[in-house]
């Protein structure tokens, strides 16, 4: 009887489907070790959410390997292979992009493609230039599976300071009349490094070549004007721009704390989740350069050698159902912005997304302006390394 | 009976080996491979020196290796010299079992919530700055580095306060053994001041009891990562943080670098031992020939007490520190300049229960078991050597202090290269086994010395009564030293609790504990759940350490010979 259910369904069902139910097979009573990083209790607690959901609906838990810097699970995967472990791995999904992901791709670190086998897949725009196929210019190939978006944003406190810097230029002159009152993070860190980005993309003379692999006649020509600027800039940062944050939420509590007047984030929402958690004084308000900022999606990915791949995959699809996008973009939840094409989406999934909470510290789409597109991600690691010869003594 | 003693001390010597050196030789050739360009893996399989140009051309090298030197070596110096002036004042003036318990916070608070704490009470945003704004009119911080500096100074002084009240320990220990008074009142009836005859007649009979520990503290202050992640520079680090951060670079090749770093670190530990050897002869050689002229030197009183006030100043800061962390765990809104929070909740306590309660119980059974496995092996070692009525070859003590000596990051990576290999990576025995490394030798050192006091009578009389060596063993050792035994363990629950590296290397990032994650969390942006996991992290060795006086209170509380130190 049940057997015949099995194989009437199996006739129903569409090639894909089918192979998606052996997953969700083999995925029930998996634990799928999900390597985030871990400086965001917010974003800890939503991955704990999500753990609970896909226990109830699929068998699947989920058990989040906190990391520091997500370049740990990749050495971790690196090492695995490197003893020849190429099964039975300990990292099952990573929070992962740009150059992290770069590195596993191009080394085979990678199972997939799956993100097509997935099926909420159907709700993503997945053309050749749609941001969740394209990952800092690097193709995804179906090797990451889009989960949230990320757009560069500054914070500032808004009872300290009455006019932020329009531009990334103007940080110069702000910086001059408000010695020690800004910095960024350490540009070893991905938001220092973004904040160097923005400017580039600002500063540069052709931002499309930006889009290339870099070489090093374009670097030099590229990168020029940014050293001018941030020679400029340097000696009104923060501690005389000798040491930096090591990351964007200390300097966040540094802004709490009222040791800064501006941090940065990768997520819109992040002042006013902060402010309903206590970590931003009510006053914290978010602003964007005149002409936009650099935006991206950040995607979770599977090793090659992951032990429960099944089960990866099942929470990957979970994290596509519309739903899981709304939760998720509730600014009492995340605030994350979904990552779902809404056209794509049902009159339901939108009116759901439409009657989602607002916050006074909480930016519209319209407010945020042009998306920029990230620079490939060879200027990343150039751009970092560079910075490091030049300013790292 | 001797033939049951040899078996007992072969299998000490095998589990020894396979289970504590092994591993250190394991971890270094494999961290050593790679550090000459061997990888394969990686597809690296040429003996090179590439490895060691690319470590020596890295940005900021020459000055992490700086900073490493700078408060590897100073914090140690500055620490033995503030113990040697505290004891030289306070000793005569004080109950040392007193003493030792004031000094117990302070030995089981782990590095990194110590480090934690210090970081809110010495940040221009901190205590210590909120408490001197009202007057200087502060209405935003300083722009000063009072953390985090370039000088790495408050790393320095995290180090020290963890670092001096363990000399104190250590001094107040080796004091113990040495008729303290009788030769204070020969110097005095001779002319000497004090603070001189400590300096020439104590101190030299002193340091060899304490040479060890030295080592030990100058080998950690050293290589210490958690604590300089927190306190420490960051543009660069110090070296040992540099080479973590290498280790987890994106290119993978830069583990080759890194391995290179990590040689680096155990070889300049190494060093370091080594110059304190040579300054020890060399202060030998002057020191007789100081002694000689016989200067009286009254003039030094004035250095003792500005050394025990440094003492006092430097607990004070620690203490500061621990209680912030308390106070934090229990804030929501807490913004400069107010001396107290604004608004207060148990908010952080229980939004991070799953979190804080699974990171609870993994370093309840780590320490449960890593506490366990040591215990047994300290006591069948101790019981081997009373069976074969023979004293510890100087090889056997140098085996125990090894993992003390050696660079955690020198060997870690190479051994989890060999866990992985074995397909023991990534699970809680792993971690248990790469803790044990650690814990076994302070376990060791803690028991060594109260099983060598105890009382060869009540044996002997045991024996004539007819009881074999297990029956003397179960039936009289054991409990006699009940109290040594717990307080052993509490040093290894400290030593566990605070374990930090292995736990990350060895734990493949799953098994978290209140260490890691108080470590992560400090690099996030909420000091309240940092507040949090530091206090429980302080406060589990705390726990452990007033179990091991309470137990034995209780079960001897009709015993008065057996009620401990306070009897004689």
């Amino acid at each position: 009887m049940k057997l015949s259910l099995v194989f009437a369904l199996s006739l129903l069902a569409t090639p894909a489907l089918a192979d998606w139910q052996q997953t969700l097979d083999a995925a029930r009573g998996q634990t799928v070790y999900w390597n985030a990083w871990g400086g965001d209790a917010r974003t800890n607690a939503f991955i704990a959410w999500v753990g609970e959901q896909t226990k109830a609906h699929y068998g699947v838990s989920v058990v989040q390997a906190k990391l520091s810097d997500t370049a740990e699970a990749v050495t971790r995967v690196i090492s695995e292979k490197a003893a020849g472990q190429d099964e039975g791995g300990s990292v099952d999904l990573i929070w992962i992009n740009g150059p992290n992901f770069l590195a596993m791709k191009e080394q085979g670190l990678l199972h997939g493609p799956f993100v097509a086998d997935l099926p909420n897949a159907r709700y993503l725009d997945l053309g050749p230039t749609s941001p969740a196929s394209v990952d800092f210019t690097v193709t995804v190939d179906g090797m990451e599976s889009p989960w949230r978006l990320a757009r560069f944003v500054f914070s500032y406190d808004s009872a300290r300071v009455a006019e932020p810097p329009r531009t990334m230029a103007g940080f110069v002159d702000w910086a001059a009349a408000n010695p020690g009152r800004v910095t960024h993070p350490d540009p070893s860190n991905f938001m220092g490094a973004t904040f160097l980005k923005q400017a580039l993309i600002e500063l540069t003379p052709d931002a499309s070549a930006l889009q290339q692999p870099v070489t090093d006649a374009a670097f030099d020509a590229a990168t020029a004007p940014l050293w001018v600027w941030y020679d400029a800039l340097r000696p009104n940062l923060w501690r005389g721009g000798e040491t930096y944050p090591a990351n964007e939420s200390v300097q966040q509590q540094l802004l709490n704390d009222g040791e800064l007047d501006i941090a940065m984030s990768f997520d819109p929402a992040s002042t006013a989740a902060a402010i309903a958690d206590g970590l931003l004084p009510d006053s914290a308000r978010v602003f964007v350069p005149e002409d936009g900022s650099i935006g991206n999606i950040s995607f979770v990915a599977i090793p090659y050698n992951a032990a429960n791949a099944e089960g990866a995959e099942v929470v990957a699809n979970f994290l596509l159902d519309p739903e899981t996008q709304a939760h998720m973009q509730n600014i009492e939840v995340l605030g994350s912005f979904s990552v779902l094409d809404p056209a794509r989406l049902d009159d339901a999934a939108n009116t759901a997304f439409a009657a989602l909470p607002t916050a006074p510290a909480l930016p519209t789409l319209a407010e945020l302006g042009p998306t920029l597109l990230e620079p490939h991600a060879s200027w990343m690691t150039r751009l970092t390394e560079e910075w490091a010869r030049r300013y790292v003594k | 009976m001797s033939h049951d003693g040899r078996l007992l001390r072969t299998a000490v010597l095998v589990v020894v080996g396979l289970g504590l050196i092994a591993p250190i030789a394991i971890g270094l050739w494999q961290t050593g491979r790679a550090a000459f360009g061997i990888l394969p893996a990686l597809g690296q399989d040429m003996v090179s020196l590439g490895p060691w140009h690319e470590l020596a051309d890295l940005p900021g090298f020459a000055t992490s290796l700086r900073l490493t030197l700078v408060t590897g070596i100073g914090s140690t110096l500055l620490s033995l010299v503030l113990a040697t002036g505290f004891c030289a004042t306070v000793h005569a003036r004080m109950n040392t079992s007193a003493g030792a318990r004031m000094l117990t916070p302070f030995l089981a608070i782990p590095h990194a919530a110590m480090a934690v704490g210090l970081a809110f009470v010495l940040a221009p945003s901190g205590w210590i700055a909120r408490m001197i704004a009202p007057h200087a009119g502060w209405d935003r911080p300083p722009d000063i580095a009072t953390v985090s500096d370039g000088w790495g100074l408050a790393l320095t002084l995290g180090l020290m306060i963890k670092e001096v009240p363990f000399l104190l320990l250590v001094i107040l220990s080796a004091l113990s053994q040495i008729p303290v008074a009788r030769h204070m009142a020969a110097g005095r009836a001779l002319g000497y001041g004090r603070g001189i005859v400590w300096i020439k007649m104590i101190m030299p009979q002193v340091w060899p009891l304490i040479r060890l520990p030295v080592w030990v503290v100058l080998a950690y202050g050293l290589s210490v990562v958690d604590m300089a992640i927190i306190l420490g520079p960051s543009n660069p680090p110090t070296l040992a943080v540099a080479v973590t951060r290498w280790f987890s670079d994106p290119d993978p090749l830069m583990i080759l670098p890194a391995s290179a770093g990590a040689i680096l670190q155990a070889v300049i530990v190494g060093l370091a031992v080594a110059m304190l050897m040579v300054a020890e002869a060399a202060v030998k050689r002057l020191g007789r020939w100081w002694i000689r002229r016989g200067g009286r030197g009254s003039s030094a009183e004035p250095g003792l007490w500005a050394a025990s006030a440094l003492v006092m100043a430097l607990m004070a800061v620690g203490a500061l520190a621990m209680v912030s962390l308390v106070v934090w765990s229990m804030a929501w809104r807490w913004s400069f300049p107010q001396l107290l929070p604004e608004s207060w909740s148990l908010n952080p306590w229980s939004s991070a229960q799953d979190g804080w309660m699974r990171a609870l119980s993994n370093t309840l059974l780590l320490a449960g078991a890593t506490v366990g496995l040591s215990l047994g092996l300290a006591i069948a070692w101790l019981e081997g050597e009373d069976r074969a009525r023979r004293s510890r070859a100087p090889w056997a003590e140098a085996l125990i202090y090894l993992p003390l000596l050696i660079p955690q990051i020198g060997f870690l990576y190479g051994l989890n290269v060999g866990f992985l290999q074995i397909g023991l990576s990534g699970g809680i025995t792993a971690v248990i086994w790469a803790q044990a490394l650690f814990v076994f030798p302070y376990v060791m050192i803690a028991l060594s010395d109260p099983w060598r006091a105890l009382d060869p009578r009540m044996i002997r009389a045991a024996a004539a009564l007819g009881a074999g060596p297990g029956r003397r063993l179960w039936a009289v050792k054991l409990p006699v030293l009940i109290r040594p035994i717990l307080t052993a363990a509490a040093i290894g629950v400290a030593v566990s609790v605070a374990q930090y590296l292995p736990t990350l290397f060895m734990g493949a990032g799953r098994i978290a504990t209140l260490t890691t994650e108080a470590v992560t969390l400090s690099s996030g942006s909420d000091r309240r759940v940092t507040g949090v996991y530091a206090t429980l992290q302080a406060g589990l060795p705390f726990a452990a350490y007033l179990a091991a006086f309470l137990i034995p209170a209780i079960l001897h509380r009709n015993r008065r010979a057996l009620s401990g130190a306070s009897a004689t």
